[in-house]
């Protein structure tokens, strides 16, 4: 190793001395850090929300079919059990996985091929283009139709919606793989299998998690459409039946419900790449 | 030397590229010989075919016109003896150092031997990377990278080493530290080495022979022996035989560029 080469290195213990420590920063005053923390900024800002909300519906005597108050939504919440609120709750957490499992299974061998052959790219990619221009919501009643009840027209109205993203990023990022990487691969005589799976797939890592958190939020949106059209139970079906009853409170908490279920899984998806492939994250973000 | 076959050698061979505008001719009627074990630097103009001869030779891609062979033989596919160092490191960032150099070995067999990761340790410590195995290619710097990509050219043990602006992405210290480093391996397990450069300087360190090819189509316009012996270091480039060779070097590749 030589001097000018280990000057560099970001993971070497640097001396001592140009390491500040904590403790030596000048602090800034408490409520400055406070505002300085990601999270608490945000949550003042919903809190002062929520209270202006509140008042303003009390002031103005707004009827609650208009708009709920904050604390009208919360005993919606109480007026259903909670065994009733967990059966809508998994209906549409259920649907709306399987949507997205499969999204995820048919997206895959697609990019695949998307990338790996030009005559495939040109054949198919109009056609998911089509597919994806379709509106999902004038489809879902005839989709209901030729499949019957059940969960399987529900997941192909979910698939419908949230499998382009996934289509798209992964072809993205199967193509982004540096061309001097597949050049060494080529020159390996390696089996073309192992192209994928050892530089391509790892490549579009990054790219195939920005369409997996978009996706995951249209899987939410699709199951709850498909129950719009047709269901007994979820929240989607729920939240109509609220309405069609006047239980406007009611809709307000299952809206809040899918508003959690969304930000949820989306979390779990972003923590996953955050544990599982550190490396994909951008810059600054690790 | 003189009994060794030749490692590399190209007859009339001419690349020819189809592209929307109409066909480039990279190459043109280049025949060089190459010996065991020789170290050939290519100047040139960018965009001269300098890298076109190298993925030739690689047997990445087939010549228009004319032949390569390696060894006596035609080159008709890639090649298991040839290694192949790029201009950026292009290193796996998911994959640490240890698992970078052992690449070629995991992507070749599917898996990854106990012979394979001695012999992973032993080029690390060549290549002057101890302490450094689990470290992502993300926590080193662009020269510890490149050594990475090093190693892994070297990693099945090629007859011959292909290397495309190695050292171009580099500052300049780091860059003329690699030069020695390379100089320093190359000597301890002599290989055919093909090396594309820009620098006047590098190529007459490094080499023993200095191809200079025009501009497109390339041609090769000389071919010149360097003449100070080995082994070199700092002080080689100061002599007034080596100031007079780049000089002399310099100019053929001035005269093009002005015509």
């Amino acid at each position: 190793m030589t001097a000018t080469d280990l000057q560099r290195p970001t993971g070497a213990t640097p001396p001592e001395a140009s390491r500040p420590t904590p403790s030596v920063q000048p602090r800034l005053p408490l409520g400055e850090r406070l505002l300085r923390t990601p999270v608490v900024l945000p949550l003042v800002t919903f809190l002062l929300l929520l209270v202006l909300w509140e008042s303003c519906t009390r002031l103005f005597s707004v009827p609650s079919y208009i708009l709920p108050s904050p604390s009208r939504i919360v005993l919606g919440f109480e007026s259903v059990s909670a065994g009733r609120w967990a059966e809508h709750i998994w209906a549409t957490l259920r649907v709306a996985l399987l949507g997205y499992l499969v999204s995820f299974a048919v997206s895959l061998p697609i990019a695949v091929g998307l990338a790996k052959s030009r005559l495939l790219s040109g054949a198919l990619y109009p056609l998911l283009v089509v597919i994806q221009s379709v509106p999902v919501v004038a489809v879902a009643p005839i989709i209901i139709v030729v499949l019957g009840t059940g969960d399987a027209p529900r997941v192909v109205i979910t698939f419908m919606i949230s499998f382009f993203p996934l289509v798209v990023s992964m072809t993205t990022g199967l193509a982004a793989t540096p061309p001097e990487l597949i050049e060494l691969s080529r020159s390996l005589r390696a089996p073309s299998f192992r192209e994928i799976t050892q530089i391509r797939l790892p490549y579009a890592t990054p790219y195939i998690f920005s369409g997996m958190k978009i996706s995951i939020t249209l899987s939410v949106i699709g199951a709850v459409v498909s129950e719009f059209v047709a269901a007994d139970k979820g929240i989607g079906y729920f939240i109509q039946f609220s309405t069609s009853m006047f239980k406007l409170p009611q809709a307000w908490a299952g809206l809040v419900i899918l508003v959690a279920m969304s930000l949820l899984l989306f979390q779990i998806v972003s923590q996953t790449q955050r544990i599982l492939f550190p490396w994909s994250l951008p810059k600054g973000q690790k | 030397m003189a009994l060794a076959p030749n490692a590399i050698a190209f007859s009339g061979v001419g690349q020819t590229f189809l592209t929307g505008t109409g066909a480039v001719t990279a190459l043109d009627g280049v025949s060089v010989t190459i010996a065991q074990h020789e170290f050939i630097a290519v100047l040139g103009p960018s965009g001269c075919g300098k890298s076109t001869l190298l993925r030739l030779t690689a047997g990445l891609m087939k010549p228009s016109t004319g032949s390569v062979s390696v060894f006596g033989l035609p080159v008709t596919q890639p090649r298991d003896d040839v290694g192949i160092v790029f201009q950026k490191p292009t290193l796996l960032p998911w994959a640490n150092v240890e698992d970078n150099v052992v690449f070629p070995a995991k992507h070749k067999q599917g898996r990854v031997t106990r012979e394979d990761r001695d012999q992973t340790q032993a080029i690390i410590e060549t290549v002057g990377l101890a302490g450094f195995e689990s470290r992502l290619p993300s926590e080193l710097s662009g020269g510890m990278q490149q050594r990475v990509g090093i190693a892994r050219a070297l990693f099945l043990n090629p007859d011959i080493l292909l290397m495309d602006e190695p050292f171009s992405a580099l500052d300049a210290l780091t860059r003329e530290t690699m030069g020695f480093e390379l100089l320093r391996l190359w000597q301890a397990s002599p290989k055919t080495v093909l090396f594309i450069t820009h620098s006047i300087s590098e190529a007459a360190l490094l080499a023993d022979r200095v191809l200079v090819l025009s501009e497109r189509p390339g041609r090769v316009i000389a071919d010149l022996p360097v003449p100070t012996a080995r082994p070199r270091d700092e002080s080689s480039l100061g002599t007034a035989e080596m100031q007079d060779y780049a000089a002399h070097l310099r100019s053929l590749l001035i005269r093009k560029d002005a015509a």
